[in-house]
């Protein structure tokens, strides 16, 4: 393993961009981040940047608007990446499967690699899923999955 | 001056949201906001008509999750009002109790946003660590940290006992102790004070005539809070709204955080007060005619306005939320100001884009 393929693995950043949520787990997730929960001890680090992350943290039910903007996000993440869907309206569309503006879920639009669970999910379940996410990313990184497409 | 337009938002590090705001500046200098929303928008008014009218709480908690129980203690006292039932008083108390924590968790919330936008990033992290005493208070008592569903039709559903109660006075005492140590911080400090003071200001008549709400409008002058209406207990509480003068983001910084002194005082007086009684009533009817209502949230006054035809499902349900009215506000105190200052000035409105758009 290179040194650059080393370094990804043991710091991942993480994108995070809520498609129309209720803000439930975006708060979560920022409170992974804060002292109590520090999920920084994994070496992860929350960044604006697309083409700096390898981990797309994405919340809520994805609306017609966001569709565009979310695949846009995808695209710029560069490869080998994850996307962790945060929440029951992430997976599912959750409370809102019935509203007018949205799609249902995070899979609807781009692959998803883990599913948390819970609404709103808790900074426990979310860290649970940081780590299923890094095994992928690291057996992505070895080739034992080809791309994220492959994951489902 | 050439002028350059570019797009904040609708994915920038600051905001937990998506909204974008379309900014011209010429050199360093804002001279033109236009606001574009619509992406965090659900439909969820719509979806309400579609749902039984007792399971629209869970849709209504869920329009913001961080005001999630004010939104549901709304929902809940316009369909009461509706059907003439009236609340055990316990019930009432307990709903105080649990608004006034999610208050104080939303503004510990927004500090702390506040000192990551002027990049004081050790205050962020300190407003979070004590914000969790709160979040570890309502989990205690309500058995979730952000979305609490302790509200129904007719009164609440769990209960303050007397072996909880010791230890959420203990959680207030403890953060209590936090606060004293946060307070001074964004009181007194210069590198605070020198981000905030004179920026983003929003003259007290303007701020009326635009309609603003909340700690935008109590921060220029006007003593105005819904919780004077006497929902729920407020009025046997002895509540009196926090008003700062200065007009600018410093001056609502202060409101949110006197807010949080006097939300603690008002926990502690309404678990003093409590009286024993019920938790609910027993609701049979349905909801008929029209209701409106106004509560007081973190961000502002949440008026909620429902049509019911005497059937289990509602006609219309209409939510105008604090952060729309307060938008407009932005639009007065961005222009003319320097780039730096954006992230600082949109977050002094405390935007909540879930509730916006709904």
């Amino acid at each position: 393993m290179g040194f650059l393929k080393r370094a990804r693995v043991k710091s991942p950043w993480i994108l995070h961009y809520c498609t129309g949520g209720c803000n439930g787990c975006d708060i979560e997730i920022l409170a992974c981040l804060t002292p109590l929960y520090d999920v920084e001890r994994f070496g992860m680090l929350n960044i604006g940047n697309p083409k700096h992350a390898d981990v797309l943290m994405i919340t809520g039910p994805v609306n017609w608007k966001n569709r565009e903007v979310l695949q846009r996000l995808y695209a710029q993440t560069p490869d080998p990446k994850v996307v962790i869907a945060v929440g029951a309206c992430a997976a599912t569309g959750g409370v809102f499967h019935n509203c007018v503006n949205t799609l249902g879920g995070v899979d609807k639009v781009i692959p998803v690699d883990v599913y948390v669970r819970g609404c709103a999910a808790r900074p426990e379940a979310i860290i649970d899923g940081v780590v299923l996410a890094l095994q992928k990313l690291e057996e992505k990184r070895s080739g034992g999955v080809a791309h994220a497409a492959g994951a489902r | 001056m050439a002028r350059v337009t570019f797009p904040f938002g609708p994915q920038h590090p600051v905001l937990p949201e998506a909204i974008q705001l379309q900014l011209t500046c010429e050199d360093e200098r804002v001279v033109e906001v236009l606001p574009v929303i619509g992406y965090m928008h659900r439909g969820i008014e719509k979806a309400a008509e579609a749902n039984l009218y007792p399971n629209n709480i869970f849709l209504c908690e869920r329009i913001c999750g961080i005001c999630s129980f004010i939104h549901a203690l709304c929902y809940c006292e316009l369909i009461e009002g509706m059907m003439r039932v009236e609340v055990p008083p316990r019930a009432k108390y307990l709903r105080v109790v649990w608004s006034e924590l999610s208050r104080i968790h939303s503004h510990m919330l927004w500090l702390g946003l506040l000192a990551d936008s002027f990049g004081f990033e050790s205050l962020f992290m300190q407003c979070w660590r004590a914000r969790e005493i709160i979040l570890d208070t309502l989990e205690m008592t309500t058995g979730q940290r952000v979305i609490q569903s302790s509200c129904v039709i007719g009164g609440v559903r769990r209960d303050i006992d007397l072996d909880m109660e010791p230890g959420v006075r203990r959680q207030m005492a403890a953060f209590q102790k936090e606060l004293k140590s946060i307070y001074p911080v964004f009181a007194k400090d210069y590198t605070v004070k020198l981000r905030t003071v004179g920026k983003g200001v929003l003259p007290r008549d303007q701020a009326w005539s635009l309609g603003t709400v909340g700690p935008t409008l109590r921060g220029s002058g006007w003593a105005d809070d819904a919780r004077t209406l006497g929902y729920a207990v407020y009025d046997d509480l002895g509540f009196e709204p926090v008003v700062e003068i200065g007009c600018d983001s410093y001056a609502r910084m202060m409101v949110r955080l006197r807010e949080v002194v006097q939300s603690v005082e008002l926990v502690i007086k309404a678990l003093d007060q409590m009286p024993e009684g019920d938790l609910t009533v027993t609701v049979k009817s349905f909801p008929e005619g029209e209701g409106l209502i106004r509560v007081e949230q973190p961000r502002g006054e949440l008026v909620e306005y429902a049509r019911g035809n005497g059937t289990a499902y509602l006609e219309r349900l209409k939510v105008r939320t604090p952060t729309f009215s307060n938008i407009p506000a932005l639009l007065v105190m961005l222009p003319g100001c320097e780039l730096a200052d954006v992230p600082v000035i949109t977050m002094s409105i405390d935007p909540c884009i879930a509730c916006t758009e709904r």
